[in-house]
């Protein structure tokens, strides 16, 4: 596997959009092509080169290339974004919009990622062995697709509105995390192992929430059916079952109605 | 200013009855003159190429409160395709309701001249106005809506045409209107009560009016005013099944009434979107629903006071966009995706919801058939325009593709038997399978130019090559005698010009837009008698139930529309 070792050489002024910066992007070029390939700080036009020194060089394929980025790059945005295959490890802390519209492959950050990570992905896996911000595995901005494939998990906490608007995949949050959890969910599964402030699946019409510590304030729109013994991310207990969104639509299958679940550990 | 020769190219002209041959053509003052008298002018050489006066759209939503609220409620839709200025062009940006830049070059790149905005709420014509203000290059006009407007139910219940058309007369001053737009009669505002119109003799409520007092009556004043342009009607039951009766019986409305105007119009009613209205069957399901374009355009072919546009579904995510406020609340109900809703006081309401018109399922697949057989069994193109209704069921951009599929039987099979996934069912259900006529250049110039302008009462201006009429023309990179081979073409040429010139001035050269040209806003002004009665009735609603003042309604020329072109109506004798 062709490794390229992206070492951060000034921090932006600004911010630089580097959406270029992905396996499918680099592969088959040179260090010096890497270096020639354009980004955005503000209204100008940059090349990764003023950023960043290269080493290595892409492999044949998406897949056989993997980038390591060595430094802080917590001012620069779109690292991965589109991404269909191949590896990306920042070691580092990153900005935002991390595996944005993500489609395959995997992305490691050894440290913080900031709002919009993993934004309407479709495949593929980001892990965060530090804290995410806000809008973790969300929708774009008006769209109503969010996370659809793949997984997201974060060590540390997240922010607010993860996975709003997700439809399918799975984020797991090892710590506690924020306002607004699966807002409008259509699917897909969110697991906080920490706990959860208010808000946690409004308007949500169907998908699973799993929270292991404590709800600040419940939903209305929730209504307790049972417990149940489950085994959730390979650990298993006791969980009681909420089902919500009342307020919501909800469509039926097989005759029966389908809601979105919400699972509160003993 | 530059006169210009335009030499060697394939001319296509219904009007003067050219077809292909070669002519060339040429503009003064930026007017059509003959080829001889132009001095020392540019010459363009067309060799191999198609040209055609520019295209006239008679039906888009491209300006107005509705298209801004699109814009604002799906950012989404810019997201990368937006696209940085470069050269004369600034930034342009949007899929299906495009920036009003974007709006402007897409024209310009297919050779369009001259674009109505198909539903202007009259409160709202300022903000109408600013847009087209904002929109440049093409020429542009606005129609009001008047199909659920309390005036209007309340003279119409009575049948006073005179009062009626005093106050059209009135409002297109008001709102530098062009022409009696007029959607989902009475449906609109009976939905105020949570009813809809579904018939043409369903009562509104309140009013005690029905549909079918309130189409015929427009259609009386718009002929008593003699209106460039005649009743433009978005017919009651948009989109259901089983609705291609409540649409025959709407058109059945204009037997006896002849055109009145002085600008050759032809036509008394003008149905839009027709393909959103020939539905047979109960559900949108492939064993119940049907096609009934057939039964409805056989109809429209036996009579010649009615013409229509397509509305073709172009199987693309977009954004629709009506003053049908019913029907958009039944639209988010079934793809349970974003709606906004307004109710525009006394005088209509809107609603605007995404939709994604599938080609795996049957029903889009359906739509599209049917968009393509209204375009097919038309016997005179004159009456029969290509639209899209951009964006309900296509955006605007896709008017070169609905050329392809009206021009090739090949591009057609190609669809039903690759892109739709029900191709099948579809034949079965639909005409599409049936039909092996190919639309020629000389009737798409017909569908998109000469009939458009025709009906809209500007034939003296566009949609012909004819000497003194507007500069405006349009040369694609099509050679109708070696481009036959492969439907893409068409595609491309027709969403590609090489060449627009417009009111003499060239926009685009080469292809590349190079000049924003000198856009202006049409606008009717009918004289009519004094009437004190309606009034007396005008400053007696705006007292009563406006939010506004007539002093913060009336669309005042100098800002609004700085470079008006006003036709002049008198309807006084």
């Amino acid at each position: 596997m062709a490794k390229v070792i992206l070492t951060p050489t000034q921090t932006p002024t600004l911010f630089l959009e580097a959406e270029n910066i992905t396996p499918d992007v680099f592969a088959g070029k040179t260090a010096a092509e890497i270096a020639a390939l354009h980004g955005f700080v503000g209204k100008t036009t940059v090349t990764l080169g003023d950023y960043f020194k290269v080493e290595g060089a892409g492999g044949q394929t998406a897949a056989d290339t993997t980038i390591v980025i060595n430094g802080d790059v917590s001012r620069v945005k779109y690292i991965g974004m589109k991404m269909t295959a191949g590896e990306i490890v920042v070691n580092g802390s990153a900005d935002m919009y991390v595996g944005g519209w993500m489609i395959g492959g995997k992305i490691t950050v050894n440290g913080n990622i900031d709002a919009f990570a993993g934004l309407g992905m479709t495949g593929g896996e980001i892990i965060v062995n530090g804290n995410a911000g806000n809008y973790l595995g969300a929708a774009y901005r008006g769209d109503w697709r969010g996370m659809q494939g793949g997984v997201i998990r974060v060590s540390g906490n997240a922010g607010s509105d993860v996975g709003t608007f997700m439809r399918g995949g799975t984020i797991i949050v090892g710590g506690n995390i924020d306002v607004h959890v699966g807002t409008h969910m259509e699917g897909g599964t969110i697991i906080v192992k920490g706990n959860a402030k208010s808000r946690v699946g409004g308007q949500m019409v169907k998908g699973t929430i799993y929270v292991y510590g404590d709800i600040d304030v419940m939903m209305p729109g929730f209504q307790y059916r049972n417990d149940v013994d489950l085994e959730v991310d390979g650990q298993s207990g006791k969980f009681a079952l909420y089902e919500g969104d009342m307020g919501e639509r909800h469509p039926k299958q097989k005759g029966e109605v389908i809601y979105g679940q919400l699972y509160m550990k003993y | 200013m530059t006169d210009y020769l335009i030499k060697n190219g394939f001319v296509f002209d219904p009007v003067q009855g050219i077809n292909g041959d070669k002519v060339d053509v040429a503009i003064k003052d930026g007017k059509i003159v003959d080829a001889g008298d132009v001095t020392n002018p540019t010459v363009i050489d067309a060799t191999g190429m198609t040209v055609m006066a520019a295209a006239v759209d008679i039906h888009a939503h491209v300006a107005g409160p509705k298209v801004n609220v699109g814009r604002n409620f799906r950012p989404e839709d810019k997201l990368f395709n937006g696209k940085a200025g470069s050269g004369i062009k600034r930034m342009e940006g949007g899929f299906s309701v495009p920036t009003v830049l974007r709006t402007a070059y897409l024209y310009a790149r297919m050779g369009f001249g001259f674009s109505m905005e198909a539903a202007m709420p009259p409160l709202y014509a300022r903000h109408t106005h600013e847009e087209i203000r904002d929109t440049p290059i093409i020429d542009q006009g606005a129609l009001p809506v008047f199909g659920n407007n309390w005036f209007v139910l309340e003279y119409l219940k009575e049948n006073e045409i005179e009062n009626t058309a005093a106050y059209i007369a009135w409002l297109l001053n008001q709102t530098k209107g062009f022409g009696v737009k007029c959607v989902n009669p009475g449906g609109t505002e009976s939905w105020g009560w949570g009813m809809n119109c579904e018939t043409v003799d369903d009562v509104v409520p309140y009013f005690d009016v029905t549909p079918r007092q309130i189409v015929s009556g427009l259609i009386a004043a718009n002929e008593y005013l003699g209106l460039p342009h005649c009743m433009h009607v978005h017919g009651n039951s948009l989109g259901e099944p089983g609705n291609y009766e409540i649409t025959l019986d709407t058109l059945k409305i204009a037997e006896g009434y002849k055109p009145q105007n002085e600008f050759g119009r032809d036509v008394v009613l003008h149905n839009t979107h027709l393909q959103f209205h020939c539905y047979g069957g109960e559900s949108y399901a492939s064993k119940s629903f049907e096609s009934k374009s057939k039964e409805v355009i056989d109809y429209i072919n036996s009579v010649d006071n009615i013409s229509y546009d397509l509305g073709v579904v172009t199987l693309d995510e977009t954004t629709t966009m009506t003053a049908d406020g019913p029907f958009e609340h039944h639209l988010s109900h079934m793809n349970n995706l974003k709606w906004a809703n307004t109710d525009v006081e006394l005088e209509t309401g809107s609603g605007i919801v995404p939709f994604i018109y599938n080609p795996k399922t049957f029903i889009a697949g359906a739509q599209w058939a049917v968009g393509l057989e209204c375009g097919l069994f038309i016997k005179d193109p004159m009456r029969a325009y290509i639209t899209t209704d951009a964006p309900n069921a296509g955006p605007l951009s896709r008017y070169p593709r609905v050329y392809k599929w009206l021009m090739s039987a090949q591009a057609r099979e190609d669809m039903l038997n690759n892109t739709l996934k029900y191709g099948d069912s579809i034949r079965e259900r639909c005409y599409i399978g049936e039909i092996d006529r190919e639309i020629s250049l000389y009737e798409l110039a017909m569908m998109t130019r000469a009939g458009p302008a025709k009906t809209l009462g500007l034939s003296h201006m566009f949609g012909s090559l004819k000497v003194g009429l507007e500069g405006d023309v349009a040369v694609y990179p099509y050679n109708p005698e070696t481009d036959t081979d492969d439907p893409e073409k068409i595609e491309y040429a027709f969403g590609n010009a090489a060449y627009l010139i417009k009111g003499g001035r060239m926009i685009v050269k080469e292809g590349e837009i190079v000049d924003m040209g000198n856009k202006r806003t049409f606008w009717v002004n009918a004289k009519v008698n004094d009437n004190p009665m309606v009034e007396r009735d005008i400053s007696e609603k705006f007292r009563r139930y406006y939010t506004v003042t007539q002093n913060n309604y009336t669309v005042e020329g100098h800002h609004f529309v700085p470079n008006p072109y006003v036709i002049e109506v008198d309807a006084t004798k």
